[in-house]
């Protein structure tokens, strides 16, 4: 017999009656101001909201941002906002190691503790928002919702597709509790809210 | 029998500098969790609802795993399955070996641990590489991880500083954590992207979409699986969710209850492979079926591994990771390793005050106390605990079951404290007494002073 078998075998003779699924409808979150919630969350979470009401002076402000991050080259992926590596010459991640700004659409935020759904066809490549040194996020400033139960509402995996949240820079606390930024991806993660 | 918790922990316990430094850090994460979770308003709710499905989820595991496959083969992944260690081990290495692989990173599996995958993959001529920071600094120690959240919370700044003086030629000397972390970054950036291939664990399976979820703090697990080609996401059968809606509600406890963040910094999902690539799904039993199938323990199957009950527990935080000589320890670990093998961890049952802290911080809601208690029954039926033990057990309920045997045995106890020298009170039988002061005795008991008072009142 093989383990497929075997492994399901077991498990069907070992399981006890299934209770119903749970009702979800008492959990949730919402908060009066969505918006200065997702401002703390990020805050929260190491790093930082910075809103372009004027969604076509982003360029500016992702190059000021590069310019205080001292980031030479960015790789852009949001449309008006150029870059200057071209990823269309770019098939692998390898190649942007070294890169210091990566830039990347963000669908929407989730006001509850900061992150920021990225739905795996604006990373080409895909490890864009690891390999970079810094990374910046740019999402619609309409685009937030409450808690994970509303963000899970919006998506769905109906064929083979990458997808993360992303709250923050990466991080590590593995010595001695003490926190450091910057562990292995995105040395500082910001977050662009663009538009009224 | 080979030595048991309390004799591992009071090796951990005789340097009592830092047994009582491992015992503030550990508690320094407690608090940041009950900070997470009071800002949480339907914290309550979310609990209940985490336990609910993973209630739901146990009686219906096969059904789950069989969607799980069907909607991840659907998504372009490969789906194997592994009855053991032996046979999980033998999959991931014909996955490599078959790719020519050479060079292999990790992010941090508990199950890998538990299976013995680097030994094995290792002797075999494979490069393994953990590479979240934690893991990395316990590999390089050649050491098992003492904590599944922070797998080298046992080492002091200054001792991981000289071992990367000597691993990674850092300064001598330097022992500031971000000027470490800085090194090992650099250090590992190289490892990854030489890789041939990416192994991660996987927090959360979802049998409606087929994908499977990993949360990182590092980003380790998406530099591993976005630079080389190839990822193997290796589960215990337990893991999967039955839908997408389910993974909010775990989300939303999870890094809160391991670290008091709101969610870790990454939350990545991959249904199927990265274009040009492999995605390999390695689903593990290795005796977690037999768990399913004991009443008083399958509930230990819940677990989301987030470490919140050995932060709190204060055996844990007196007698470090290693003293429960399993790769989980603290409360789950006791059970899990106990209900694997009785007669190797009969010990761990025992190392708890079964004061239940750990029930009120897990978010799945086990009922981590109740399951050790039952477990110290079994034990007992099977006779794996000491001679010792054993008698005291019975004399004591005994005593409790007669009342004149226990009235007899009170004055008796209260007249040998106050007579007794302290060179025989605090013999060597004398447990309790080695770091305690036994109790000054009552010049008459409650029983005696109540009857004293009647009889007074009677007289008027």
């Amino acid at each position: 017999m093989d383990s497929r078998r075997r492994i399901l075998d077991a498990l069907r003779a070992a399981s006890p009656p299934a209770p119903g699924a749970p009702d979800l409808s008492g959990v949730g979150v919402r908060f009066d101001d969505p918006v200065a919630q997702l401002a703390d969350a990020i805050a929260a979470v190491a790093g930082r909201l910075v809103r372009v009401p004027d969604r076509a002076r982003l360029a500016d402000a992702v190059a000021a941002l590069a310019a205080e991050l001292g980031a030479a080259r960015v790789a852009s992926t949001v449309a008006g906002v150029p870059g200057d590596v071209d990823l269309g010459q770019v098939t692998d991640a390898h190649a942007l190691d070294g890169v210091g700004l990566a830039v990347v659409p963000g669908a929407f935020a989730v006001a509850e503790n900061g992150a920021v759904w990225v739905p795996g066809e604006t990373l080409r490549p895909r490890g864009i928002f690891v390999v970079a040194e810094h990374l910046a996020l740019v999402v619609p400033a309409g685009e937030i919702v409450h808690d994970m139960h509303e963000a899970y509402r919006r998506l769905s995996f109906p064929g083979p597709a990458f997808g993360t949240f992303i709250a923050g820079p990466s991080k590590t606390a593995d010595i001695e509790q003490a926190l450091v930024i910057g562990a292995h991806g995105a040395r500082s993660c910001t977050v662009l809210l663009a538009g009224a | 029998m080979t030595a048991g918790h309390p004799e591992r922990a009071a090796r951990f316990a005789a340097d009592e500098a830092r047994a009582h430094w491992h015992d503030q850090a550990l508690w320094f994460v407690r608090e940041k969790r009950d900070r997470a979770a009071s800002l949480v308003p339907d914290w309550e709710q979310l609990r209940d609802a985490a336990a609910g499905i993973r209630a739901h989820a146990r009686g219906r595991l096969a059904d789950l795993l069989e969607e799980f496959e069907r909607n991840a083969v659907a998504r372009g992944a490969r789906v194997h399955w592994a009855a053991d260690a032996a046979e999980h081990n033998a999959i991931v290495h014909g996955i490599l070996s078959g790719h020519g692989v050479r060079r292999l990173v990790k992010s941090k599996s508990m199950l890998t641990e538990e299976c013995g995958l680097n030994e094995y993959l290792e002797a075999r001529g494979i490069e393994v590489v953990d590479t979240d920071l934690g893991e990395r600094i316990v590999q390089l120690a050649h050491e098992p991880p003492s904590h599944i959240v922070f797998p080298a919370i046992h080492r002091r700044r200054e001792e991981i500083g000289a071992l990367f003086h000597e691993k990674l030629g850092t300064p001598r000397g330097l022992a500031d954590p971000k000027a470490l972390t800085e090194a090992a970054r650099g250090h590992l950036r190289e490892r990854f992207l030489r890789a041939e291939a990416g192994l991660t664990g996987v927090n959360f399976a979802i049998a409606e979409t087929g994908g499977v979820v990993v949360c990182t703090n590092e980003g380790n697990a998406d530099m591993g699986t976005s630079l080389p080609p190839l990822h193997i996401a290796c589960m215990g059968v337990e893991k999967v969710l039955p839908r997408l809606e389910h993974l909010a509600v775990m989300l939303r406890l999870l890094a809160r209850s391991a670290t008091g963040q709101p969610i870790t910094s990454y939350t990545s999902h991959f249904h199927g492979p990265a274009p040009g690539g492999e995605l390999h799904v390695v689903i593990v039993d290795n005796g977690r079926s037999r768990l399913l199938a004991d009443p008083a323990v399958r509930g230990a199957l819940a677990c989301i591994r987030c470490g919140a009950c050995m932060n709190t527990c204060p055996v844990f935080r007196r007698s470090g990771g290693y003293s429960y000589g399993w790769v989980v320890p603290g409360p789950i670990g006791s059970i899990l390793a106990a209900a694997r093998d009785p007669a190797a961890h009969a010990s761990l049952p025992f190392a708890s005050t079964l004061c239940g802290s750990c029930d009120a911080v897990c978010p799945v809601k086990i009922d981590l106390h109740g399951e050790l208690l039952a477990q110290r029954r079994d034990l007992a039926a099977r006779r794996l605990v000491s001679p010792g033990k054993r008698m005291g057990m019975r004399l004591l309920a005994l005593v409790l079951a007669h009342r004149a045997l226990y009235e007899a045995a009170g004055r008796l106890l209260r007249l040998a404290l106050r007579t007794l020298p302290r060179g025989i009170l605090y013999a060597r039988p004398n447990v309790w007494g080695r770091r305690r002061e036994l109790p000054v005795p009552p010049e008459e008991s409650f029983r005696d002073a109540w009857r004293r008072m009647r009889e007074e009142g009677r007289r008027g």
